[in-house]
């Protein structure tokens, strides 16, 4: 079984599975709990400055949505950071992590963004003896109108003072939690580096409404009638999260610094998939808010089964191995040429592959009066949309047109030359090959 | 006390109040709200959907399932009922197994279709509970039409011409409309009175009048049916019943499967209605084993189905055929009776093994002998006379696709008409699609 142990920012932990900043960590009982389940780390939920807590609503927290057979696919929640007194938090801290000295223990924080706020709280943290810190300027509800958690998020300046301030006053590694409500990851990430940060962890929830009460005229969660939005989170966030943090992992002014990834971890393959685009390791809440902290057994069985199938060692093997595969649309060859391919064997005739085709793509797809499906070469763009749609996993493939065949579809010989976008004839602004 | 299993001769209270309340109670009981939605979200929504297709009335099933998975099981009934007016008897009684669910692209992709009955079952009863009918009368078209039989075909046909606005007579022979909804099927498979409480909703479309103890033959004549209205529809199904031609039939418990079905169906106590201790039923359709089944359910202790031919080729489903195994009732394949014994009542029969050379049954000369104090023919039902001067195909009323007969003004449809398989499904189509025909003929 792979030695599934990770260092992230020098920090141990025994796999790369911490729960993320969320209820699932708000205190002692839960976390002690989360350690006994096998998860690697915790990031604590987040701690609001000394004084009166915060207060929540009394009515519903959570909205929802759900796939075939009520699977939660995406849940949101208006929460805000812990509403327990400053004190029994540190006190419960410190004890845990006294307790499990192997496990990661990272404090989320939000104060208002004075420097006076950040140098009291921040010695309190560090005497708890954790690991490190994490910044919470991502909670997109609640705390925003107070002009924390994303009102911070989204100013890149902000980001980098306070980041810079957090750097100043503790002396263990900070982690900078972006929000993903902007229109480009890559700049507060950028800001977050300048500011010394140890390393970025994204992405905090989206601004979202899960659904509306039409009896009411409200959305949901609904309290007293009114509601508002939410932080969304859970699977459905998975592919947002992925090109935000391969942004980043790509991105010249930012390339190596450390990412904790988020958003919609559910198994094994997504924790080695974000980790594949550069994250050191992953956050999860949604999974163990729907299932209970011993999910994190099977993302342990899964990852340790597939690095010992591809004989990786270290997690460090794999982590970043996709990021040179991401690239930009006009850099894609377009001498690649491949066909869908429907296996008569697999075919269970439902006849989605034809539907969608035949409704809404390229009428590519024949059907036969005994319900046989089968592609036409001569119409198929390999769109893909075919395999997304049919209820058998790889009844349909996309099969590769080797250099020197025909293209069907355009009656030309497909190259083996690579070729994109920016030497072709059609772009005005295309450069000759010379 | 219960009179025990083991008491010889055809008796009554085998079983207890309590036992017979558990044996006929619901064979598929109803979905909650859960398990529909649960059962729901398995369909595809495949397009040109086979279910569809091996639906003899053609209900669109992947639209029905997914208003049933959108929250409105209301509009759910509305599709199915718009193909099939009956569409809540067919939920409980179609041979789904060989229809839609046979068809069903889970059974080919895991052996466990979606269960398009049930789910059929969950969105009728939600609206019929309400009360509600969701169709309207067309204004009158002072056309009138009568419908001669009250079972699927009748009904349907009725319903859709009513609709239609015409307006319809229904004769009865019997006192009760419903047909073999209502006489034959088994009861575990019609619970709660529904062929009745079914029957009363679809006459809420108004313009139908029901006229019961009228036959035809008897008080009632085809050429007086076509002179008094605009078109006739003869929904009269199969009232003769095939003899045994075995020596012995003549004896004391020897009797017409249907007509005990009949009986136990309309039966108040079920305590009361003598059954068996050793009971043997011949034949390999529905009716066999439904009778089989419900004389095991009374209490009876040994029953067998003796069938002359394969297990492949009996009419009943493999279902069914589970179904009377899982109630403790043998299935004899290749045997055909040879003679019932008994001192004027019927003590044990014959039957002898069977061959098939050239599609033919033959005797093999090997027999055996079985106690039998009842004997059931469940050996196939035949039209009852010729009506009028109809041509016949093979023993049935012979029509076109849409239900006419050789004679101008005359449909005919149900289990009496060529054609389709005899199942209230088939039924029901063959009546409204001859309401359809009628309709365009009185209109065009």
């Amino acid at each position: 079984m792979a030695d599934l142990t990770t260092e992230f920012l020098g920090i141990k932990s025994p796999n790369p599975f911490w729960l993320a900043s969320a209820p699932p960590t708000d205190k002692e009982y839960n976390v002690r709990r989360a350690f006994e389940a096998g998860w690697g780390g915790v990031v604590w939920k987040t701690l609001g400055s000394e004084g009166p807590p915060v207060v929540n609503v009394n009515g519903p927290r959570y909205g929802a949505i759900w796939g075939a057979d009520r699977r939660l696919l995406g849940l949101n929640n208006i929460e805000l950071i812990t509403d327990r007194p400053l004190q029994t938090n540190l006190e419960e801290i410190t004890r845990v992590k006294k307790d499990y000295p192997d496990r990661a223990v990272i404090v989320s924080i939000m104060v208002p963004c004075e420097e006076q706020a950040w140098k009291d709280i921040l010695p309190q943290v560090e005497a708890t003896g954790a690991d490190g810190i994490e910044l919470n300027f991502g909670c997109p509800h609640g705390m925003a109108e107070r002009g924390m958690g994303s009102a911070v998020g989204q100013v890149p300046e902000y980001i980098q003072m306070v980041t810079e301030w957090c750097k100043k006053y503790y002396s263990k590694p900070v982690i900078v939690k972006l929000t993903p409500n902007i229109t480009d990851i890559r700049n507060p990430a950028r800001a977050a580096n300048a500011g010394n940060a140890d390393a970025v962890s994204l992405i905090n929830t989206i601004n979202s409404i899960t659904s509306v009460d039409l009896d009411s005229m409200a959305p949901e969660p609904t309290i007293g009638g009114k509601g508002t939005h939410g932080g969304y989170c859970g699977p459905a966030v998975k592919p947002i999260a992925l090109n935000m943090v391969a942004e980043i992992a790509r991105d010249p002014q930012t390339r190596g610094l450390p990412i904790s990834a988020i958003g919609g971890v559910t198994t094994w393959r997504d924790a080695a998939e974000f980790m594949a685009l550069g994250a050191g390791n992953v956050q999860v809440c949604t999974a163990a808010m729907t299932y209970g902290f011993n999910v994190v057994k099977e993302m342990i069985s899964g990852l340790s089964n597939w690095m010992d199938e591809k004989g990786y060692t270290s997690t460090q093997d794999f982590i970043g191995m996709a990021v040179p595969n991401v690239t930009d649309w006009q850099y894609l060859d377009l001498n690649y040429v491949t066909k869908a391919k429907i296996s008569q064997d697999d075919c269970i005739k439902c006849g989605r592959c034809f539907a969608a085709c035949e409704d809404t793509s390229h009428q590519a797809i024949a059907m036969s009066e005994d319900r046989v499906f089968t592609v036409k070469d001569d119409e198929c763009v390999a769109c893909n949309l075919c395999v997304n749609v049919c209820p058998v996993e790889n009844c349909i493939t996309m099969v590769e047109v080797p250099a020197g065949q025909i293209d069907e579809r355009t009656g030309e010989v497909v190259s083996g030359d690579y070729a994109n976008w920016t030497t072709h004839p059609n772009n005005p602004s295309a450069t000759a090959a010379e | 006390m219960a009179t025990s299993h083991q008491a010889s001769g055809i008796q009554a209270a085998r079983l207890d109040a309590a036992g017979i309340a558990e044996n006929f109670s619901d064979l598929h009981p109803a979905y909650d709200a859960h398990e529909a939605a649960v059962a729901a979200d398995r369909c595809y929504f495949c397009y040109d959907a086979p279910c569809m297709t091996a639906c003899p009335t053609s209900i669109d099933i992947p639209q029905f399932i997914r208003e049933i998975q959108a929250g409105h099981a209301e509009s759910a009934a509305k599709t199915i009922l718009e193909q099939n007016i009956l569409g809540g008897m067919c939920a409980r009684v179609c041979p789904t197994e060989t229809l839609c669910e046979e068809a069903c692209v889970r059974e080919t992709a895991e052996g466990k279709p979606v269960e398009i009955g049930r789910l059929q079952r969950y969105a009728t009863d939600t609206l019929m509970e309400k009360g509600e009918h969701p169709f309207k009368r067309a204004a009158s078209t002072g056309k009138k039409v009568a419908v001669v039989g009250a079972g699927p075909a009748g009904l349907a046909a009725a319903h859709r011409l009513a609709m239609l606005g015409h307006d319809v007579v229904v004769y009865d022979a019997k006192s009760k409309a419903g047909g073999l909804n209502e006489f034959g099927i088994a009861a575990y498979k019609s619970t709660n009175d529904f062929a009745a409480r079914e029957v009363d909703w679809l006459l809420q479309i108004g313009g139908i009048t029901m006229d019961y103890g009228k036959k035809l033959g008897g008080e009632l004549s085809l050429d007086g049916l076509t002179s008094a209205y605009d078109a006739v529809f003869l929904s009269i199904g199969l009232a003769g019943v095939n003899a045994l031609r075995a020596p012995g039939e003549d004896k004391d418990g020897v009797r017409d499967a249907v007509e005990f079905i009949a009986e136990l169906r309309q039966a108040e106590d079920l305590t009361a209605l003598p059954v068996g201790r050793n009971v043997v039923v011949i034949g390999g359709g529905m009716t066999a084993v439904d009778a089989a089944v419900q004389s095991k359910l009374l209490g009876a202790e040994n029953v067998t189905i003796a069938y002359r031919r394969s297990r492949e080729d009996m009419g009943a489903s493999r279902f069914e055929q589970d179904l009377a195994a899982s109630k403790g009732v043998k299935l004899m394949f290749n045997v055909m009776p040879k003679a019932v014994f008994g001192n004027g009542a019927a003590a044990e029969i014959e039957l002898e093994y069977t061959q098939v050379a050239d599609g033919k049954v033959a005797g093999t000369g090997e027999t055996e002998r079985l106690a039998a104090d009842q004997v059931f023919k469940a050996i196939g039902q035949t039209l009852e006379g010729q009506p009028g001067a109809l041509e016949l195909e093979g023993r049935k009323i012979k029509v076109s696709d849409t239900g006419r007969t050789s004679m101008a003004g005359v449909w005919a449809g149900g289990d009496c008409a060529s054609g389709g398989e005899d199942l209230t499904v088939t039924a029901v189509a063959e009546g409204r699609d001859a309401a359809m025909d009628i309709h365009s003929s009185l209109m065009g």
